[in-house]
């Protein structure tokens, strides 16, 4: 399944909110397949991260590759590229007013062009993916958090993009529902999708990602394997900083 | 004369023919002043800054006069600048102007009622700016809109009785011939009364229909009382 | 009248339901004419236009103000009213003290809504002869056959005072305002 064709390059990001800098040059290589997780301490620009990827925040330096062509200084394609850079929001982000179904296959129809009753289907076959066929006529309202989540990862799927970014998506949800929804993301991993997963849930980044980045102040401090993690003395930082979830989690 | 040969014979024929033109106004003038209504609130949310000012502009001046001085302009002062307009075509005008620059208010208050991350959630799908505004934004908004347009129709319905003022015979400008020639005020506007009664009830029935409709759970509240939308 | 068709009694309910139906449902043309060629003269009465205009006027920016202020009635929380009746207040003591200055506050905005209508509205009065701003404005147009100009200072007057009462209520909205209260400005 895997072959080691770079499919997504990001190259000495920089940005800055006013007097704060967010991200202070960050560089890393996506492989095809490859499930990314970054961790870290809130604050440290994981989410700012995500955004410069597809350009939803403008980074004020470096560059993002998809294959061979730029992402940055796209111009008016970056609207190409968002269509291959598929999204997951913590908060969701569904489309109020329109039903489950439709909210999967609307960009499909006005984006791509694609004929109502064939989007449908495709829609429909993307919800059964996640688990969410027999919601396709709800509305987000009347969706459980986890079950608006499963269809905005449908969502994304829908558009067959070569990555996927997961902002914190589980972040909004109960324990119970984080769930529902890990185990959508743990397939998609196991399928060959393309992921990048900002997160907090460490039992999933140990599991499913291929490797770990550990990020604080900005920057990429250390990262590898979940193996290498667990037992390589360069990841100390990255383990206090688990030590401190599971010190919380146990009490 | 006898009463009911009055009413039935004289009175009621003449007010029907005026109750066509009060629909003929009506009905030309939502559509227009929907559209018109739809492209100025966007303009002033997502225009530039001219376009946006501009459309500010035009809906101040529009709502701070009054409709009667505006159709006064459109139909005795516009030709003097060379423009000559029928007094229906002034009325109409007039009428597209004003429901227009107050459905736009409306408008525009539900697009900024809907939450930024449906256009982040929109641009992440790789759609454009304006796709987005289309196919997420004004849906949205058009949808919060109702109540507020269904009362700007109402509205309309109510001041279309101003053309009379230019001379178009509608509903109250056949009362007033009607009630001048026979000199039967009380009994004429009472029975023209209940010719816009009926049409501002008819309007208030069907928008409840049409807000049945289109409600979207979590975005609209149902059951509203009929007096409200009066 | 707002209070009535919120704790009256079904009787007083369903009038004051009517007639705020009847002031409006109607143009304000349609009750200009009726009341100064049909009512008014029907009763025997012989009313100046002036005052005919500010009853009609009076009346109908009645009825809907009525309705402004029942929405902010009822949008004040059930448990206001409990919890006045609770400190041995009457109803009528819990609706003066309690309800109703929370309401005033609610209904404002809704007020200055009001206001450019009625402005406008009295432009109308102009179709029974009142000598309003508007007539005027005709019989200088007529007397000068300058049209465009005149219209134009007209609508500027209009503007002008919309403009000075918007600013004044706003002003009163801001003074009353209470911290955590309703959103203040419109």
């Amino acid at each position: 399944m895997k072959n080691n064709e770079t499919i997504l390059r990001v190259e000495n990001i920089h940005k800055s909110f006013g007097d704060l800098e967010v991200l202070k040059g960050v560089s890393f290589d996506v492989k095809r397949g490859e499930t990314i997780c970054f961790i870290g301490p809130s604050g440290t620009g994981k989410s700012t991260l995500l955004r410069c990827i597809n350009l939803l925040t403008q980074p004020d330096q470096g560059s993002v590759w998809l294959g061979d062509a730029e992402v940055t200084n796209s111009g008016k394609s970056i609207n190409h590229f968002r269509q291959r850079i598929g999204m997951v929001f913590q908060n969701f982000f569904l489309f109020d007013h329109l039903t489950a179904v439709r909210n999967v296959e609307v960009a499909l129809i006005k984006v791509r062009g694609m004929k109502p009753k064939e989007a449908r289907e495709k829609a429909l076959d993307e919800l059964r993916q996640v688990g969410m066929e027999e919601w396709a006529e709800h509305y987000p309202a009347e969706l459980s958090g986890g079950q608006a989540q499963r269809v905005s990862i449908a969502r994304a799927l829908a558009m067959n993009p070569d990555v996927i970014l997961f902002d914190e998506p589980t972040s909004a949800l109960d324990p119970e529902l984080t769930r529902e929804v890990l185990e959508v993301m743990k397939k998609l991993a196991l399928a060959g999708m393309t992921m990048l997963v900002v997160t907090h849930e460490m039992g999933f980044a140990c599991s499913v990602a291929n490797r770990i980045m550990f990020m604080e102040h900005g920057e990429i401090k250390e990262q590898g394997s979940p193996e290498e993690l667990m037992n390589d003395t360069k990841f100390e930082r990255c383990r206090n900083f688990i030590g401190q979830f599971d010190q919380i989690n146990g009490d | 004369m006898d009463q009911s040969e009055f009413l039935f014979q004289i009175l009621l024929p003449l007010l029907m023919e005026g109750f066509a033109v009060t629909i003929k106004l009506i009905v030309l003038t939502a559509p227009f002043g929907l559209i018109l209504g739809i492209l100025v609130a966007v303009g002033r949310v997502y225009g530039s800054k001219p376009i946006s000012l501009l459309c500010k502009g035009a809906v101040g001046f529009i709502k701070g006069t009054p409709l009667l001085l505006m159709l006064f302009i459109l139909y005795f002062g516009l030709p003097s600048v060379g423009i000559t307009l029928s007094a229906f075509v002034a009325s109409l005008v007039g009428f597209i102007m004003c429901n227009g620059a107050y459905n736009s208010e409306y408008i525009r208050g539900a697009i900024s009622s809907v939450k930024e991350d449906q256009m982040i959630a929109a641009q992440a799908l790789g759609m454009t700016r304006m796709q987005a505004v289309r196919h997420i934004i004004l849906p949205q908004a058009l949808i919060r809109s109702i109540p507020g347009l269904s009362n700007e129709f109402i509205y309309l319905i109510k001041y279309s009785s101003l053309a009379y003022m230019l001379t178009v015979i509608e509903l109250t400008g056949a009362g007033k011939m009607v009630a001048t020639k026979y000199f039967e005020f009380t009994e004429v506007f009472m029975i023209v009364g209940m010719g816009y009664l009926l049409l501002v009830t008819i309007t208030t029935i069907a928008v409840m229909l049409i807000e049945r409709k289109v409600a979207v759970p979590g975005m609209t509240q149902s059951g509203r009382n009929m007096l409200d939308i009066l | 009248m707002a209070v009535g068709q919120v704790y009256g009694k079904r009787p007083v309910r369903f009038l004051i339901g009517v007639f705020v139906w009847f002031f409006r449902g109607l143009p304000v043309l349609v009750l200009l004419f009726l009341f100064f060629f049909g009512i008014f003269p029907g009763l025997g009465l012989n009313v100046p236009a002036m005052v005919v205009g500010a009853t009609v006027l009076g009346l109908r920016g009645a009825a809907y103000q009525s309705q402004i202020f029942r929405g902010a009635i009822q949008s004040v929380s059930e448990g206001q009213m409990i919890a006045a009746r609770s400190v041995g207040m009457t109803k009528l003591q819990s609706i003066r003290h309690v309800i109703l200055p929370q309401a005033v506050r609610v209904a404002l905005p809704g007020w200055s809504n009001e206001y450019p209508n009625i402005l406008t509205d009295s432009s109308i009065c102009y179709a029974i002869g009142v000598m309003e701003l508007m007539t005027r404005t005709s019989q200088i147009v007529s007397n000068t056959s300058v049209t465009m100009p005149i219209y134009l200072v007209c609508a500027g007057i209009f503007i002008l005072l919309n403009f000075a009462g918007m600013r004044v209520l706003h002003l009163i909205e801001k003074k009353i305002q209470i911290p955590g209260f309703g959103t203040g400005a419109v």
